[in-house]
């Protein structure tokens, strides 16, 4: 176990960041924390980084390797850390930042200054930025700063790689292409990552594993795959991607929302939510038997890699369908159409547990 | 946009220029004329004259004690004011908020006060003075006093020009130091002091100026002996007070010449922040982006 946390709780004054908070990440993972902003994930690293100390509790502790780190310094944890804003050192040059974690150890331990300029040379091959070694930070894009800020924190071998929204502060065209190229990296190098984001496109698309944090609390751990179609609660279906959401309640071992009445186990009179992703419905001409519901096309937006239809359905709520495009040809649909939408995977939640 | 908006660039030429000539016969005739005529009176009675009054034991002696209690008051504010602008910057700790309005204090509380707190205090009549006697300290119209009134009065400067700079700067660069294995000389001499250079120097220079032209509070503290306890603007009162005009002109004039270099100073710093990028303007876009 490359990063264990236990029981690690943080307030500050009144606010709670974190209650309770258990995480695993396994040697060479690349994990992603995700939740809204507020959610606590930026204060669990920094605690793993130790920039953060966790409330006093005999429980509570930080293990890298299986070793107990929690009562040291930030200074000996020997961590990577990618700050959201570079935090690159004004006052010198790329190649200066990148040495300076070889440079400031003790001196019994430090490298050669022949040494120290091999490695920064190879790093700064590694993010393709040998001809700007004696740049200041100033003079870099958002983008190659970032790059700089990797190679900085790759450079004292770090044990663990932390990175808080790394790719935040730039625009969505370079963000793309910097976690791919992060992906890419990770693969070479291998070193155990944390990654912290409130994108879930970055999440699914960079991590093996997916943390999903609300409200101080881990919601649900999986791989992309296991987060994205099995969503544990309300707030990861809701938070991953766009949701279609019905209200209505269980009535005689059914979930009924409006017209529909599907199987589900439950209380009587016991509310209930159901969710659907828009590409997880289909738009018919006529009923076929299946659940359904009537709706009347009120938009179509055809211009994206797939079409979004939007329809107000006959209970009143509003639905959003998506579909691809040579699809949507076939069903011939049109605005102020009245159709049926049919409804493919859905999850049901009533008050606490889901199916 | 165009047409609602009014450029001062676009006011007619009389109203530039009225107003130009304005500022500048206000700047002639209440600093420019003033300054002038320090060096003109302290040349009054030729350049022998002067070099006299300056070279004079009296004079000596009180620019060796201006000396004295200047460089004791800024090397324990310059290190009283970074320490106070890292905590404010850099801690969340309870009083925090009282500590940056008490800053501020001795640009509130009239210098004569300030003198007489510490008369108060230490003198033969004071809280402390009975005590003090018995051990035979002299505080007050002694050295030690000048210096202490001389440490309140100018113990702003370093701190105010500190806090805005790191506050804008962050604390960003500090942790990534750390997190890569820096220790705390490490941290300060490498990240923190090359990142606040200038405003420290300037802090500094501006407390430097402040603490050789004091006036008030040393003249309640000092009890203007000659050539014992006068500083150099006490000096220039005494002669002033004396009908000897030369003279305290003369060494008014070395006064002058401080303010002057001050002012210098001051526009060569500012040039180099925005060379460097370690202003507080430069800061913020250097977070913005």
């Amino acid at each position: 176990m490359a990063i264990e946390a236990r029981h690690i709780d943080k307030t500050f004054g009144s606010f709670t960041a974190l209650r309770d908070v258990n995480l695993e990440v396994n040697d060479g993972e690349l994990v992603a924390l995700l939740g809204p902003s507020g959610s606590g994930k930026t204060t669990l690293l920094r605690i793993l980084a130790g920039l953060e100390h966790p409330d006093p509790n005999p429980a509570s502790a930080v293990l890298f390797e299986g070793q107990d780190v929690t009562r040291q310094d930030a200074s000996d944890r020997r961590v990577g850390f990618v700050f959201q804003h570079y935090a690159l050192f004004r006052n010198m040059t790329v190649f200066e930042n990148i040495a300076f974690g070889l440079r400031v150890r003790p001196r019994k331990v430090r490298s050669s200054k022949n040494e120290i300029r091999d490695r920064v040379t190879q790093l700064l091959q590694l993010i393709h930025l040998e001809s700007q070694a004696d740049r200041y930070p100033s003079q870099l894009s958002g983008g190659q700063r970032q790059r700089v800020a990797l190679a900085r924190a790759l450079a004292i071998e770090p044990k663990v790689l932390l990175l808080d929204e790394p790719f935040g502060a730039l625009d969505a065209k370079v963000r793309q292409g910097l976690r791919r190229w992060l992906r890419r990296l990770h693969d070479e190098v291998h070193v155990t990552s944390l990654l912290v984001t409130h994108d879930q496109d970055e999440a699914l698309e960079v991590a093996d594993r997916v943390v999903v944090m609300n409200q101080a609390r881990i919601e649900q751990v999986g791989t992309p795959e296991q987060v994205f179609h099995h969503p544990a609660s309300e707030f990861v279906m809701d938070f991953l991607g766009n949701v279609n959401l019905f209200h209505g309640r269980i009535e005689a071992g059914k979930a009924v929302f409006g017209p529909l009445a599907l199987d589900h186990a439950g209380a009587e009179g016991q509310s209930a939510r159901l969710f659907v992703r828009p590409h997880e419905l289909d738009i018919h001409r006529h009923r076929n038997g299946k659940p359904s519901l009537r709706a009347r096309v009120l938009k179509v937006q055809s211009a994206g890699s797939q079409v979004r239809v939007e329809l107000e359905a006959e209970t009143g709520d509003a639905l959003t369908v998506e579909m691809a495009h040579a699809q949507f040809r076939e069903s011939g649909v049109n605005p102020d159409d009245w159709v049926f939408v049919g409804l493919r995977d859905v999850r049901i939640f009533t008050e606490d547990y889901s199916i | 946009m165009r047409a609602g908006r009014h450029s001062t660039e676009h006011d007619p030429a009389p109203v530039r220029w009225g107003l130009t000539l304005a500022a500048l016969s206000f700047l002639a005739l209440f600093v420019v004329l003033p300054l002038v005529t320090i060096f003109v009176q302290a040349l009054a009675e030729g350049w022998s004259a002067y070099w006299t009054a300056i070279r004079e034991p009296d004079a000596l002696a009180a620019i060796r004690l201006t000396l004295l209690a200047a460089g004791i008051a800024v090397v324990l504010n310059t290190v009283f004011g970074l320490a106070a602008a890292w905590a404010v910057t850099r801690f969340q700790f309870p009083g925090k908020n009282v500590l940056v309005t008490l800053i501020d204090l001795p640009f509130a509380v009239s210098p004569v006060i300030a003198g007489l707190i510490y008369v108060l205090l230490f003198g033969a009549q004071g809280w402390l003075g009975p005590w003090l006697g018995q051990h035979d300290i002299r505080i007050v119209f002694a050295v030690p006093g000048i210096v202490l009134a001389t440490i309140f009065v100018t113990f702003p400067f370093v701190a105010r020009e500190l806090i805005p700079l790191m506050q804008a700067q962050g604390k960003e660069e500090e942790e990534a130091a750390l997190v890569l294995g820096a220790g705390g000389w490490q941290l300060f001499f490498r990240i923190t002091l090359p990142n606040i250079k200038w405003s420290l120097l300037y802090g500094v220079i501006l407390c430097t100026a402040r603490a050789m032209g004091e006036f008030g509070a040393v003249s309640v503290v000092s009890g203007h002996i000659r050539g014992e306890t006068n500083t150099v603007p006490l000096h220039v009162e005494t002669l002033y007070n004396e009908y000897n005009f030369a003279a305290a002109f003369a060494v008014a004039s070395l006064l002058a010449v401080v303010a002057l270099v001050t002012l210098a100073a001051k526009r060569l710093l500012e040039w180099k922040v925005r060379q460097d990028g370690t202003g507080v303007a430069a800061a913020g876009e250097a977070r913005e982006a």
